[in-house]
This record gives structure tokens, C-alpha cells and sequence, in this order.
């Protein structure tokens, strides 16, 4: 079986839980012998090979001709004129004036003089929706050039690349959805990114969802039938490293990691810390990511008085996130929305107990975590206390938390990938 | 004709309010007032006083010479009835009028305490037998241990505070080949054993209206049927379950109660059985063997053993904690000290702590207030927390 599979992430350079979950998925499908070929934005050559192929859209070679030939759906795109962060473009330019737009302005002319290469960045710029319309233009030349059974299209970046490939060559298409705009930005969906999700879950044969927590809000929110979209959870890899030595200290360190925007909670955190500091002296507080939040998360810490107590280390590359967790007495994610919550398990992988929102997808497969609804901020303090207080949590949950984690094994959940793949190839 | 044995355990715990850390040193409350009187008088509307009357009914209709019934109440139970349901308690003490009642003795505040201390143990038995004979006009001459715990060193115990007999478990990792449809002995003590027969209990008290089980459903007839059909050497059966199974674990529209009923007519009108007393078996019966229990067994679960109450750290953890501060208890006359110490002893909550989720979890959840172990515990220990500070602050006040 051979998969094209689109991504936006994956290591080294990943943003969160998306780029950590597709290598997982693909070094999974590996060990099942199945034939991925990633295609990401841009390829720079340091990424893992373990078994599989990776293409960076920026290599693929497109025929230089003004006329873009457009497939249907794209006319079913419906553009505001709002001005996002996400798609500033938008409100001076109207399709197909923004796909043409942003193929000009970043061709790079290669040595014949019939084709060209597109630039990216990979990255989450202002400019990500021109990067994204780039992505699918770019991506849908692997038509004639790959062979494949199955398109297999990671979040609303790759959908409209994974729609139009699926209309040139009239293979299934599979998307999977590591989140939906309303987990990212609340009930005030970006209409733009919105409607490109809507495209991608109707276009598609089979979607996979995280969780069955965000298989419910695909079917209810995009009005999705429910018998089209399975559940697979995200899994982890083995810990493949010896933990570090802690320096000897009376400092509890509570640690939340993750973006710091509304999806992930921070709020809720700094409220229990409030709550948690005159009682646990020796409690420590750590918030590593950035976000829109961050400057008011930072405002609010500083009125409390708690400045002291907390430190804020920006975004953490993996190797850092390790080191933080060896350092962690627990691991809290008070995601309001969180499809699945990847990190939990990473924490866990490193033997910190977790505490998670009872609005997270991870929650499901971890039926021994602590748990608590997102706003229940003295709940979610309480919780911490006795991690941190109460000596009976943490040798309990590790037991029966490290075994659980040993069954949430990326062989296993790409297994149901590949039951899905076949559901469709029969 | 077979003698039957009805033993029904009457337990209620004071459940614990929604305690925070910041509440340790600020509030002494520690009971969820409203919670536990709402349950209890749902408990009473749905099981107590029905059954009551349904037994009552029973006894004076067949007499208690044919019709009798064993109770343990313990003491948490008898406070909620004083407290939440003073009607509920004359409908024990009418129930017991009628002569067709043994109550039977138990730790005060349905604890695990046999397992820490003896001091313990006793104070809490002997204040349970002075709560019974001031309410009930009774000694009790016959023990249960909350949940069945039973083993041979808390039989001598027992047997020491003068009573004759025990009930206990009719586990088959005590009993191998041999029946518990007889009386037996302690190897350790002078101390009659009756053992449940823990199939035909709990066919009534768990499967009765499971849908999956091949014998659902269960009439009066098959079940007669089924006591009638033990060998006729084997004459005693003994029914040990939750009195909360009538109406409450199995509500009245599967029609528990008037199986039941039925049942009794018809083991009574056919000669098939009476049912009697554990003293009027110790007076009838010779015992059959004498029994050895070196470790702990109890009526819970597959397992017939503590690990739903003290099975993972969590609960040792609390456990342990608690039974540190007898010491400084012991100290205090302070009535509000002695009442919370027996409260926070209750066996539930360290029941609720247990995180045998996929077993036994469908019982484990019933009443239960937590939505994971980790709150129980945590609410447990911040409550803990405060006990121990009070009782430290009341310590340094004496210097």
C-alpha cells in the first residue's frame, strides 16, 4: 500500500503536538510496511528517516504557465473581507487573485526555464494562508508524478492540497484532524480557516479524529455523519533516554507546557497558582510556550504578586521540554478544547504525573490520570496540593499510568489507520 | 427443610464535603450536611421503611419462631436515623418488638480499625454494644466485622469481648471442598463461625435484575428451587447482603420486594425452610470443624480480600495517616474530637480511594461522591490534615 501523506510539521522543526504525532504515524506505518511518502512545506534535510520517504513542497517542480488551472471546489470557497492575523491578504485581494498573487511573488526560477519552484517557510507566519494555497498548488503536481493508493491529509493546512489531488487523480482522500478551529479560537471561528476545514470533511472519504471527543465536534460542529469519521488515538514513542539527575532541592516545580492562547487554559493555571502559593511555599511555577495570551498571562501573574514564583521560558525545543519535565513534580494542562493533548503522554513517558482537563482527548485513553474540569480552578489547585503535599499519588500513578502508556503504542493506532485505509481500497 | 440464615447489614458513612486545602486550619466542617441527608432519607424512603414494614408483615404473619432476621446498624447509621430520620429508627425498634429480631454487633463506626489497633477495635465494639443496648434493650451476643473482615487473632478478640459466635465469609480459599452450609468453629477461639453462602446472597444482592445473567430472570420458584436442591445433609444456608439491596441497589420496579415476599410465603406454606437466628443456630448446631484464617478475608469483590479498601498507596497512605493520630486522640476529652475520629475511621472512605475501576467498579460507584479516587483521596487527606493540626494545637494548649 502506498500513501501520499501531507503534513505541515514534523521534526526537528515542530510548533506542537502535530508535527510529533505525524512522525509517530509514519514510523508506525513503517513498521506495518506501508510506503509513506510526507510531503511538508519545506524539507532541510536534518529530519529522522526512519523506513519512509520525505519531500519538501519547495522541491517539487511546477511547469511555468500563467494559467492556473483551478479545480471545482475551489469555487466554493467563500472569502470575508476580514482582517485575521491568520490571512491578511484577504482584504485586498479577492480569489483567484490570492492564489496567483502568492505563486508570483515567491517563484524561483530553476535552471530550465520552463519550470519553477515555490518558497516556504514552514512556519506559522502572517503570511501562513498564501503559504497554505502555495502548498496545495504545489502539492497537487504530485499527481502526475507519485504513484499512490491513498491521500492522507493532516489539518486544514494540507486539506485544500489533499482535495485537489484527490480531484486530478480520483484516489480516496483521508483526513485527519489533530484540531479543529473552534478548539483553537473558541466559538469565534476563523471564517476562513473554517471553510476550508468544512470543504476538507465533506470532501473526504474517512476522517480520523484524535479522540472521540473531537470526532464530536466534527460531527456536530461541521455536521459531519458520525459513521464517516473514526476515532484513532495519538500514541507515544518509547522513552529512549536515561532521565536526568535532579540537583538536589526543597523547590516543587508545577509545570504547564503549551501554547499560551485560549485553546490551552493558561488562565486556569495562574488562577490555581494563586490559590496553591501562600499555602506550598516551596512550589515553583513554570509556564514554557508563547501565545497571544502570553502578555496578559504575564500582566495577571505580575498583579497577583506572583512574580517570583513563576518563571516563563518561551517556546522549548524537544530537547528542552525532556529536560523540563525531568525537572516537573507535575504536569498540569487545563486545556479548555484540547483534541488530545500529545504532551500529556510525553509526561508521563517521563514519569510526571499529569493532571488533565476533563475537555481533552488524552483523558480518554488514561482512564487513571487526574482529572478536573478546566474552570474548577480550586479543584484543579486541589489536585495539585496533593501531588505536591500527599505522598500516596505519585507512586500509585506512575504504576498504573506507566502501563497504561505501554499500551498507547504507535504500531497499534496505525494499525486502525491502515484497517481505515482499507475500508476505503475494498 | 432447610434453617435460613437472613443477615442484613444496615450502613451508612458520614461522606465528607468538597474540602480544600485552604479550608485546613480555617473550617472544621467536614461533612457534606446536605448530601448525607438526602441520602439517607432517599435511602429510608425507597428501602428502609418499606422493607421494614414488608418484614414486619412477615414475622407477625408467620410467627417468629418461623420467620426471624438478623441486623447489624451500625453506629453511623444509627446517628443519620437520630439526625435525619428519627422515624426510621422507631421502625427498627417497632421491627425489633416484634421478637422476630437479632441485632447483631459491630465496630461503632463500621471501620477497619481490627487491622491497627485492639484499643481501637474494643472502644469502638464496646460503644456500639452500649448504643444497641440503649436503644434496642439488647446485648448482642453474636459479631460481624465491617465487611466480613475476619482472621483467626481478630476471632480471639471477639471471643474475649464475650461474644459466642461471628459471621464471616464463605470464601473458597478458606473453605477448599467443604460447604459453608454448616456451622463451624475458630481453630483460634471459642467462637462459633457462620459463613455466607456467597452465591445465593449475592444472586439476590448483585445479579437480581442484571439483564446479562442467564438466569435473569429470577423467581421465587427457581430460587426455591435452587435452596431446596443442596443436599439434605446440608440443612443451614446463610443469606448475608446489604439491607440497601431492597429498593436502592435493586429498585422496587424489578420487583425485589415482592420476590422477596413471595419467596418467604413459599419456603414457609410448602415446609420447604424456616428462618432463624445465628444465636438459634449456635443453639441448635454442633459445629463441624474448627477453622484456621491467618490473613484477613472480607465479602468484597472477586478477591474476598482488603484490596478494596487498603489495596493501593492512596489508601495505605491515608490509612496510615489516620492510625498515627490514635495516640493524640486518646488524650482528648473533647466530645467533637472523639465524634470526627470515629467518622473519619468509616471503611467507605477509603472505599472510595479504591481504583478497581474495571472489576468491580459498577459497585464501587454506587453513593460513591468522587469522580476519581485521587479527589477522595485528596479531600480525605486535606480533612486529615486539619484533624491533626487541631488535635497538635489542642496538645500544645496543655503543654
Amino acid at each position: 500500500m502506498r500513501v501520499l501523506m501531507l503534513g505541515w510539521e514534523f521534526p526537528p522543526r515542530i510548533a506542537g503536538g502535530l508535527g510529533v504525532a505525524c512522525y509517530g504515524l509514519v514510523r508506525g506505518l513503517a513498521y506495518h510496511k506501508v510506503q509513506v511518502t510526507f510531503v511538508m512545506p519545506f524539507r532541510s534535510g536534518d529530519e529522522p528517516l526512519n523506513g519512509y520517504k520525505l519531500l519538501g513542497a519547495h522541491e517539487i517542480e511546477i511547469p511555468r504557465s500563467w494559467a492556473v488551472p483551478l479545480p471545482p471546489f475551489w469555487h466554493h470557497i467563500t472569502f470575508y473581507g476580514v482582517k485575521t492575523a491568520l490571512g491578511p491578504y484577504l482584504e485586498l485581494l479577492t480569489y483567484p487573485e490570492v492564489l496567483f498573487e502568492s505563486v508570483q511573488e515567491r517563484m524561483v526560477w530553476t535552471q530550465q526555464e520552463e519550470a519553477l519552484r515555490l518558497e516556504f517557510s514552514g512556519r506559522y507566519g502572517p503570511d501562513l494562508l498564501s503559504e497554505v494555497y502555495r502548498y496545495a498548488y504545489a502539492v497537487s503536481h504530485l499527481a502526475e508524478r507519485e504513484t499512490f493508493d491513498i491521500i492522507h491529509a493532516h489539518d486544514w493546512l494540507t486539506y485544500l492540497g489533499g482535495l485537489w489531488l484527490k480531484a486530478k487523480t480520483g484516489k480516496p482522500l483521508v483526513v485527519h484532524v489533530h484540531a479543529t478551529e473552534y478548539d483553537r479560537s473558541g466559538d469565534n471561528p476563523n471564517p476562513e480557516v473554517r471553510s476550508i476545514e468544512q470543504m476538507g470533511f465533506e470532501g473526504a472519504d474517512l476522517i480520523i479524529a484524535v479522540s472521540f471527543y473531537t470526532r464530536s465536534v466534527v460531527a456536530e460542529k461541521y455536521g459531519i455523519p458520525l459513521d464517516k469519521i473514526w476515532a484513532i488515538h495519538n500514541a507515544v514513542l518509547p522513552k529512549d533516554r536515561q532521565p536526568l539527575q535532579r540537583p538536589p532541592s526543597k523547590q516543587k516545580v508545577v509545570t504547564f507546557l503549551g501554547r499560551v492562547t485560549h485553546q490551552k487554559g493558561p488562565e486556569y493555571f495562574v488562577e490555581a497558582a494563586a490559590r496553591l502559593a501562600p499555602y506550598v511555599p516551596e512550589a515553583h511555577f513554570v509556564m514554557a510556550g508563547t501565545g497571544d495570551l502570553l502578555r496578559s498571562v504575564i500582566r495577571r501573574v505580575a498583579q497577583l504578586r506572583l512574580g517570583a514564583r513563576f518563571s516563563f521560558t518561551g517556546f522549548l525545543p524537544p530537547p528542552e521540554v525532556e529536560r523540563l519535565f525531568d525537572l516537573s513534580d507535575v504536569y498540569v494542562m487545563p486545556s479548555v478544547s484540547e483534541p488530545f493533548g500529545i504532551s500529556a503522554l510525553e509526561a508521563l513517558r517521563a514519569g510526571v504525573p499529569v493532571i488533565v482537563s476533563r475537555q481533552s482527548g488524552v483523558a480518554e485513553v488514561l482512564p487513571h490520570a487526574l482529572k478536573v474540569d478546566f474552570w474548577d480552578v480550586d479543584g484543579l489547585a486541589d489536585l495539585i496540593y496533593g501531588v505536591l503535599q500527599y505522598k500516596g499519588i505519585r507512586p500509585f500513578f506512575i504504576r498504573y499510568a506507566q502501563a497504561e502508556l505501554s499500551q498507547l503504542q504507535w504500531e497499534r493506532s496505525s494499525a486502525r489507520v491502515i484497517e481505515a485505509y482499507k475500508s476505503l481500497l475494498r | 427443610m432447610k434453617h435460613i440464615c437472613l443477615y442484613f447489614q444496615v450502613h451508612q458513612p458520614f461522606r465528607l464535603r468538597i474540602y480544600r486545602f485552604f479550608d485546613i486550619g480555617v473550617s472544621h466542617e467536614y461533612y457534606h450536611e446536605l448530601n448525607n441527608r438526602t441520602l439517607f432519607q432517599r435511602i429510608a424512603r425507597k428501602c428502609y421503611l418499606p422493607m421494614n414494614a414488608l418484614l414486619k408483615h412477615l414475622i407477625e404473619k408467620w410467627g417468629p419462631e418461623r420467620f426471624s432476621v438478623a441486623f447489624a446498624i451500625s453506629g453511623s447509621a444509627l446517628e443519620q436515623m437520630q439526625f435525619y430520620g428519627p422515624e426510621v429508627l422507631e421502625s427498627f425498634q417497632a421491627l425489633h418488638q416484634t421478637g422476630g429480631v437479632e441485632i447483631v454487633g459491630e465496630t461503632y463506626a463500621h471501620s477497619l480499625s481490627c487491622l491497627k489497633s485492639r484499643r481501637e477495635f474494643e472502644r469502638q465494639v464496646k460503644k456500639h454494644i452500649e448504643t444497641i443496648e440503649r436503644l434496642f434493650s439488647t446485648t448482642p451476643k453474636i459479631f460481624r466485622n465491617t465487611e466480613l473482615v475476619y482472621y483467626d487473632e481478630v476471632a480471639r478478640w471477639v471471643s474475649e469481648l464475650g461474644f459466642e459466635g461471628m459471621l464471616a465469609e464463605g470464601a473458597d480459599t478458606l473453605l477448599g471442598w467443604r460447604s459453608p452450609n454448616y456451622l463451624y468453629e475458630s481453630a483460634a477461639a471459642p467462637l462459633k463461625l457462620l459463613l455466607r453462602h456467597y452465591r445465593f446472597s449475592d444472586d439476590i444482592a448483585f445479579r437480581f435484575s442484571n439483564r446479562e445473567w442467564s438466569e435473569w430472570p429470577l423467581t421465587a420458584e427457581k430460587y426455591a428451587g435452587w435452596l431446596s436442591a443442596l443436599p439434605s445433609e446440608q440443612k443451614l444456608v446463610n443469606l448475608f447482603m446489604d439491607y440497601e439491596t431492597f429498593g436502592e441497589h435493586q429498585w422496587a420496579d424489578t420487583g425485589i420486594f415482592e420476590f422477596f415476599e413471595h419467596w418467604v410465603n413459599l419456603m414457609l406454606s410448602e415446609g420447604r425452610g424456616t428462618f432463624v437466628t445465628p444465636s438459634w443456630i449456635l443453639e441448635a448446631y454442633q459445629p463441624v470443624a474448627k477453622l484456621s484464617v491467618p490473613m484477613p478475608l472480607s465479602w468484597a469483590d472477586s478477591e474476598r480480600d482488603l484490596t478494596a479498601w487498603l489495596g493501593n498507596e492512596l489508601q495505605t497512605d491515608a490509612f496510615e495517616t489516620l492510625y498515627a493520630l490514635e495516640p493524640l486522640v486518646e488524650n482528648e476529652e473533647d466530645p467533637s474530637i472523639w465524634r470526627d475520629w470515629l467518622r473519619l475511621q468509616t471503611s467507605d472512605h477509603f472505599y472510595y480511594m479504591c481504583t478497581k475501576f474495571f472489576s468491580d467498579g459498577d459497585v464501587h460507584k454506587y453513593f460513591n461522591p468522587y469522580n476519581s479516587p485521587y479527589e477522595a483521596y485528596v479531600t480525605y487527606m486535606n480533612v486529615l490534615a486539619d484533624f491533626r493540626q487541631r488535635l497538635l494545637g489542642k496538645a500544645q494548649e496543655r503543654g
